[in-house]
């Protein structure tokens, strides 16, 4: 009893403080530090120094791993819709092809096939009319062939026109009478127009002097002249790095003032001239009916007449937007036409084919590898830990073995001279005649990427069963349950976190195999990996590759945010 | 020995062990009359060895090592007599196999490892689990037997010869290490991959270790999102990381080679270098983070206590204690490097072809056993790396005071 009156007594003494100390807040404000500052404040920008001093040791990895992984990674998603090529490489054919009817039975009209021209012979010099063509045959097998025979042929279009002018006038064939008659003041705004279009096509700045300014004037009277003059110009100077005034032009040149003085407008114009060279550009205008009076659609045609296809113009106009949806709807097996999305015909689908095969097999890998692992990891689990470690000793050395040697090992057993084929024959149990097909195939497939993945079923069904205690397992049978029940109702409920880990670690890694598939799987045997890869090392369609890739990797994002909810990333263990 | 067949009862011979071994040694009987294409004698002569072999080791319970050893070379002959040099070897464990089981049966062992109130049925179900799990540790390991066996091989084949199989010595020789320790083919490669490696795996582990110790600290803000970044190279199927780092590194490489005019094969073995960082981060991040959750935060503070700045105590006290993890990380960061084929093949040139890239082509070409000879010596590196993961494991286990698994 004195011990409470005492501790009444002790407690009654720090009340008055406590009222003192109190008033002294009241007065003084907030608690404050050792260094007078208030509490809060100085505990707040500890805090803050403390997190900013862990985000400063994070910061360079994580710079790292955005730079060197996760920039890699977009710069893929952005390739599956990416489509500059063509918009780039044909900028006013694209332009004038908006007008013509897509769905209708007439091939576009003389416009689009002048636009083209210049812009063809422009990519050409370039050398990149071949990869418009490319681009495009991913969508219609044909047109690589078509882009690449009349690149071939400019030249000869342009010459039936030069020659004509240098017969009108040897003028026409002078370097300094092209420099002179088309250069000229203001005509800045141009010569920028152009080079941002031959910037765009040829994938680089083209920065620097051209050492060519054109004329306004000329670029009213003769507009098409002037581009192509410009064009050649920017080439010449920044390309070639040769001086504009003192090389002969473009055969596009000669092809260009021909189309300018096809039209009424132009030669009214050029007869009101009274610049430099008037009287050459005049006689020029006035003999315009020894000009070849070929269309360039004719001339197109005559050089590769699928040029008057219908087809093949639908598809350069639904490809001819700088973003496109063409390489996802292709992983599909699906096509765009000018009807809308379509399914590809038959003897085209191979993607769905192949990713159903990926899941497919990715789902028959997992499950063996839950069979196969399950009492494996139970057994590690409940024997003493000494023997379970020396034991996991044979868990631990395949998966630190090399990939390769795993695969070569298999191939070593599998095919059909191989160690169990050999084994089986001599045993007689197999006909010398009849060995078994192992290799090549799925079935090859599916057992070597079991025995891979299977270390990593084992571990983490490990860690999981290594939490269960045994003694639940004992007080369920000594309640009676039969070893079933007892198994199925108390201990495998607690192992399914496990169960779910290992198999979502396991598909993941099993969708995006490559390296075993492509030895031991044949052709009925393969992944859609092993597509992507084709894709990109033979096929060269990189973009149908980044979307294939694309895909995938929204589904094994999905499946990675399934595992961070199950196991959450920081659980994750290597090697027990 | 005594004591376990004081406290199990030995099983009658007639109604147990005699026709579980006729059964058991019959089988082996029918696979060895199989090869003479006389299944069913050899089934029936199997049964009655089996029979035999249960009788004597019934009979003879306490000379159990002599009678096994005479059953192991007794089957042994039969098969050098029967076949030849190749079948001695299937002879022997023949005999020890069934030797060792009539043993088994006969003195009731096969209950050492259930309880004493397990019934007949349970007894068997338990018995079967432990061979079913052998299987699949079989299925682990055995594959990479073949492999080291035929690297020894002296023919080009991928198959076991005659020779091999008769135990001969000209069936064997060092021909495809000679191949591969002596030739650019493979040296070249073998170069290639130990120039990367260390110089990833250096990136990796200490970009990985300063980071893990910041995500270590208690206050980290958005720490799930960064993790998730870090961990994300090792989730992404290679063949995307692969894709996406071609589209990525390739212009890089020709911008770094145009503008800071450095040297091709510089640059290549930079973008593998750094290709191969990134895919050994997480390892790092997560071997280094798993030893730091058993990190004692009082000891900086106790070191910080005595004066240490944080440099000093981040060396001597932190660092020696999360070195186990480090280097295991380290491993495991080397080994995915060394052992990466996809990435490779796409942002490499044929400048920096590495030794699992030469093995890759050499599998879909089917070159020469030149290949095993390499598995083989990667085996045995493989086993070092285990091994020494393994006692780092234990090491780091033993400084922070768990207990030594």
């Amino acid at each position: 009893m004195s011990n409470v009156t005492d501790a009444t007594a002790g407690a009654s003494g720090p009340i008055p403080r406590d009222d003192s100390s109190e008033a002294a807040k009241a007065e003084n404000g907030p608690v404050l530090a050792a260094d007078g500052r208030p509490l809060k404040q100085t505990l707040r920008r500890t805090l803050r120094r403390e997190k900013m001093r862990a985000l400063a040791l994070i910061a360079p990895l994580l710079i790292f791993v955005l730079v060197t992984f996760i920039v890699p990674i977009l710069s893929m998603l952005f390739r599956s819709v990416e489509n500059q090529i063509v918009q780039n490489t044909m900028p006013a054919a694209i332009q004038e092809l908006q007008a013509w009817d897509a769905q209708g039975t007439a091939p576009p009209g003389e416009d689009v096939f002048v636009a083209l021209y210049f812009d063809l012979f422009k990519a050409s010099e370039a050398k990149r009319h071949t990869q418009v063509g490319n681009r495009l045959n991913y969508e219609q097998p044909g047109l690589s062939s078509m882009f690449r025979g009349t690149g071939r042929d400019l030249d000869d279009m342009g010459e039936e026109f030069q020659d004509v002018f240098e017969e009108i006038d040897p003028a026409f064939e002078e370097a300094g009478f092209w420099y002179e008659l088309l250069s000229g003041e203001n005509g800045e705004a141009l010569l920028e127009e152009r080079r941002e279009l031959f910037a765009a096509m040829n994938r680089s700045d083209m920065a620097g002097d051209v050492g060519f300014v054109p004329s306004a004037q000329m670029a009213e009277i003769l507009p098409w002249t002037t581009k192509a003059y410009t064009d050649f110009a920017i080439w010449t100077a920044l390309e070639d790095n040769d001086v504009v005034a003192e090389e002969e032009p473009w055969e596009a040149v000669y092809a260009a003032l021909g189309q300018d003085l096809r039209s009424p407008e132009t030669v009214a114009a050029v007869e009101a001239y009274s610049g430099p060279w008037s009287t050459t550009l005049k006689a020029a205008a006035e003999s315009r009916g020894q000009l070849p009076q070929d269309s360039f659609r004719e001339m197109f045609v005559a050089s590769d007449e699928d040029w008057d296809g219908v087809e093949e113009w639908r598809t350069i106009s639904l490809y001819s937007p700088p973003i496109t949806t063409g390489y996802f709807l292709n992983s599909v097996d699906l096509t765009k036409t000018v009807d809308g999305i379509e399914a590809r015909p038959e003897t085209q689908q191979i993607y769905l084919t192949l990713f159903q095969r990926t899941l497919i097999m990715s789902l028959i890998i997992t499950g063996s590898c839950i069979l196969l692992g399950y009492p494996v990891a139970w057994l590690l689990a409940n024997l003493p830990l000494r023997t379970a470690n020396v034991l996991m000793i044979l868990v631990l050395l395949p998966f630190w073995t090399s990939l390769l040697v795993r695969t070569s090992a298999w191939k070593v057993l599998l095919q059909q001279q191989g160690v169990i084929n050999e084994i089986l024959v001599w045993l007689g149990f197999v006909d010398d005649a009849n060995r078994l097909i192992l290799m090549n195939n799925a079935t090859g497939t599916v057992i070597a990427m079991t025995h891979i993945l299977l270390p990593f079923m084992i571990l983490p069904l490990y860690s999981v069963m290594k939490t269960i205690p045994p003694s639940y397992l004992r007080a369920a049978k000594s309640l009676g349950a039969t070893n079933w029940t007892a198994f199925w109702r108390v201990y495998f409920p607690q192992s399914v976190p496990g169960i779910g880990a290992g198999s979502i670690l396991v598909f993941i890694l099993s969708i995006g195999y490559y390296i075993t598939p492509e030895i031991v799987g044949g052709t009925s045997g393969v992944f859609i990996s092993n597509r992507i890869a084709y894709h990109i090392s033979s096929s060269l369609n990189w973009g149908l590759a980044a979307a294939l890739g694309s895909i995938l990797l929204i589904v094994v994002l999905l499946l990675y945010w399934c595992y961070d909810r199950i196991v959450g990333i920081d659980n994750v263990k290597l090697g027990g | 020995m005594s004591n376990l067949t004081v406290d199990i009862p030995s099983p009658p011979l007639t109604g147990f062990t005699l026709p579980l071994m006729a059964v058991f040694a019959g089988g082996f009987g029918f696979v060895v009359g199989n090869v003479f294409a006389q299944p069913l004698i050899g089934f029936l002569v199997g049964a009655l060895i089996g029979a035999g072999v249960a009788l004597l080791a019934h009979n003879m319970p306490r000379s159990r090592r002599n009678v096994r050893l005479g059953l192991i070379v007794a089957f042994g002959l039969i098969g050098l007599v029967l076949v030849g040099p190749g079948a001695l070897v299937a002879g022997l464990l023949i005999g020890a196999v069934l030797s060792w089981a009539a043993y088994w049966l006969d003195s009731g062992r096969y209950r050492s490892t259930v309880p004493i109130y397990y019934t007949a049925g349970q007894t068997l179900w338990h018995n079967t689990f432990l061979f079913i799990c052998g299987l699949v540790f079989f299925f682990l390991i055995a594959p990479l037997l073949p492999v080291m066996w035929l690297s020894f091989n002296a023919e080009n084949f991928f198959t076991f010869t005659p020779e091999m199989l008769n135990f001969e010595a000209e069936g064997y020789s060092l021909k495809h290490y000679r191949d591969f320790l002596g030739t650019d083919e493979w040296m070249v490669p073998l170069k290639n991959s130990l120039i990367i490696a260390p110089f990833a795996t250096l990136i990796s582990v200490s970009l990985g270790t300063l980071a893990a110790i910041g995500l270590s600290q208690s206050h980290v803000p958005g720490r799930q999102a960064i993790m998730a970044v870090l961990i994300s190279p090792m989730i992404v199927p290679l063949i995307i990381s692969a894709t996406g780092m071609f589209f990525f590194y390739a212009p890089l490489g020709n911008w770094l080679e145009a503008n800071l005019g450095l040297n091709q094969a510089f640059v290549g073995y930079v973008k593998v270098i750094l290709a191969h960082a990134a895919l050994g981060v997480p390892f790092v991040i997560i071997t280094v983070t798993a030893t730091l959750v058993g990190f004692d935060k009082s000891l900086t503070r106790a070191a910080a206590n005595m004066g240490a700045d944080p440099v000093t105590t981040f060396f001597r006290v932190q660092m020696p204690l999360i070195l186990p993890g480090v280097i295991s990380g380290g491993l495991f960061a080397f080994i995915t490097s060394f052992d990466e084929v996809v990435v490779v093949l796409f942002v490499g040139s044929a400048q920096q072809q590495t030794l699992p890239w030469q093995m890759f082509t050499g599998l879909r070409e089917q070159i020469s056993p030149t290949i095993l000879a390499a598995a083989t010596i990667l085996v045995t590196v493989s086993i070092c790396l285990l091994t020494t993961v393994e006692l780092l494991r234990r090491r780091s286990e033993r400084l922070r005071g768990m207990s030594p698994g």
